[in-house]
């Protein structure tokens, strides 16, 4: 019970991403009409589109004039990470997040983080890739990032085969494990990225209560976007920088029960 | 003598050069990746689904979302994966495994949540002013035939892809002719109709050489192109272009050019 309570968050998670994967599944093997298309365009219960919005505006800066429904169902999208979720794609909804979590625990059950040579890439990275992508795509005519995304490959590879995609995802694996921590999804990601600057003002927020706090540091040390949590043991307060995607897995290691969700509205977050 | 020592670096120049790194790399960045789209979208060697737009507006437009894939009632269509040497994720068929059946409502146009498959492509006004569906309008390819390999210029009675043409006698027609090589014999030969072909590659996958003899192409690798210069005569619509043409650009001038063409034929000297 204790173990469940600990990893609640990690389990919901799970569950999310993975029952997506099953729901396109069936949609493409069986016929199901929950969820179709994939992660760059879908339709649910056969009504509701949703879209990615990055796919879309680097369509657009491509130069194509798109349909009114992927453009519904990428202002969608937007909007509830925007409004709601924060970044919370990344750690409840992208497939990569899950191949980039067991790098990462590996990395912990054999110790590299200790071993590691300091390669130093800034998070800054991103958004630079984020604008390159829209630039190459204005430049080429064809969505750039769509034709490296390993999210992309995972997604599709899940639903209809995955064929070399493969190696693009054990890429990933091998640059997370051995190469830099958090090495693709935090440091790369262009989608990452903007989903960072589209969530950075969501309602749904981790809030460190530092009166709690005994400095065990177990949250910095699970953190896949470590320095949003800048603020722990010094100040009480929201986590606030947009790269934070909302994993839980902070709240779940602390023993001391000094992170929590909140609901951060702006009334609230002016008065502290 | 002692090496010079250099002098300590000024902030200035300390930051001009991250900048310098900053932005090198990033041009390392993005010119290997430009090799790389540039690359895989050129391969243009793809059959789309049908009332797909032009390849490049079709790239443009496609998001590989695969929503054509799930509704083709016959699992003709597949989404590129890594590998397939098709921009990935796009939707495509291969038309000697699975050809387009060429169903009346077309489902996988509709779907398209961002016109990469374009329903005004394949409507035409009916006659009670709706618009419906007509799978006859579409133009995933062209089918081409290897006169050499087809068995059916050897002399052997062959009409498979004729038979297996959902446009049969309009897409495909059989020649009549006369077996110059054995003297003796009848040749039935199929020939396409390159306007009224769908490319929707039945006749391949009906076709019973080994390898196929009858193949759909994509229309820009197999259609020539005759430029606005040729004028197609005793065609009266043809014609009609000549009011419309601009004026041919340059007129060259050589040292006969002065003298009057003799038109010998028409010239009562003759």
């Amino acid at each position: 019970m204790e173990w469940l309570k600990k990893h609640q968050f990690l389990i919901l998670r799970r569950l999310t991403q993975i029952s997506m994967i099953v729901l396109y599944f069936g949609s493409h093997a069986w016929g199901w009409k929950v969820l179709e298309g994939n992660l760059g365009s879908s339709l649910v219960m056969g009504t509701i589109p949703l879209a990615d919005p990055f796919a879309v505006v680097q369509m657009s800066a491509a130069g194509a004039l798109l349909g009114l429904d992927v453009l519904i169902g990428a202002a969608i999208i937007t909007l509830f990470y925007a409004i709601v979720g924060g970044r919370a794609f990344c750690s409840w909804v992208c497939p990569i997040n899950m191949v980039s979590d067991a790098a990462n625990g590996l990395r912990r059950v054999l110790r590299i983080n200790e071993v590691e040579r300091r390669v130093v890439i800034s998070r800054h990275l991103r958004y630079w890739v984020l604008v390159l992508s829209i630039a190459l795509s204005a430049i080429f005519g064809v969505a750039a990032f769509e034709f490296i995304s390993p999210i992309g490959m995972l997604n599709r590879g899940l639903i209809f085969g995955i064929g070399f995609g493969g190696a693009v995802v054990a890429g990933v694996f091998l640059l997370d494990l051995f190469g830099v921590k958090n090495g693709f999804c935090g440091h790369l990601c262009p989608l990452g990225g903007l989903y960072s600057l589209i969530g950075r003002f969501s309602v749904i927020r981790v809030k460190h209560n530092q009166e709690k706090c005994t400095l065990c540091m177990k949250c910095t040390a699970i953190c896949p976007e470590k320095p949003v949590l800048h603020m722990i043991g010094k100040r009480s307060e929201f986590v606030a920088m947009g790269e934070c995607t909302n994993c839980a897995r902070c709240i779940e290691v602390c023993d001391d029960d000094a992170l929590n969700f909140d609901i951060r509205l702006f009334k609230q977050q002016n008065k502290e | 003598m002692a090496t010079e020592k250099q002098p300590p670096m000024s902030e200035r120049r300390r930051f001009l050069l991250q900048a310098l790194q900053g932005i090198g790399l990033a041009t390392l960045g993005a010119l290997t990746w430009s090799a790389y789209i540039d690359e895989a979208s050129a391969a243009s060697m793809v059959l789309r689904p049908p009332g797909a737009l032009s390849e490049e507006d079709f790239l443009a437009h496609c998001i590989r979302c695969g929503l054509c894939v799930e509704v083709c009632p016959y699992d003709t269509l597949r989404l590129a994966r890594a590998g397939d040497n098709i921009p990935i994720g796009t939707p495509y068929f291969i038309a000697r495994e699975i050809p387009c059946y060429m169903c009346k409502d077309i489902p996988c146009v509709p779907p398209c949540p961002t016109g990469a498959l374009e329903e005004s492509l394949v409507m035409k006004m009916a006659k009670d002013g709706h618009k419906v569906f007509d799978i006859g309008m579409a133009k995933m390819g062209i089918a081409v035939i290897d006169s050499d390999q087809c068995v059916a210029f050897w002399g052997v009675q062959c009409d498979a892809c004729y038979r297996a043409c959902p446009l049969i006698n309009e897409a495909i027609v059989i020649d009549h002719s006369r077996n110059d090589r054995t003297g003796k014999h009848a040749l039935l030969v199929p020939r396409v109709i390159g306007d009224v072909c769908t490319g929707c590659g039945m006749c391949e996958k009906a076709c019973i050489t080994e390898k196929a003899s009858i193949f759909v192409l994509p229309l820009s690798v197999a259609k020539g192109k005759a430029g606005s210069n040729y004028i197609k005569g005793w065609d009266e619509k043809d014609e009609k272009r000549l009011e419309t043409q601009k004026g041919g650009g340059e007129t060259t001038t050589t040292p006969t050019s002065s003298q009057k063409p003799v038109d010998y034929l028409n010239d009562e000297e003759f």
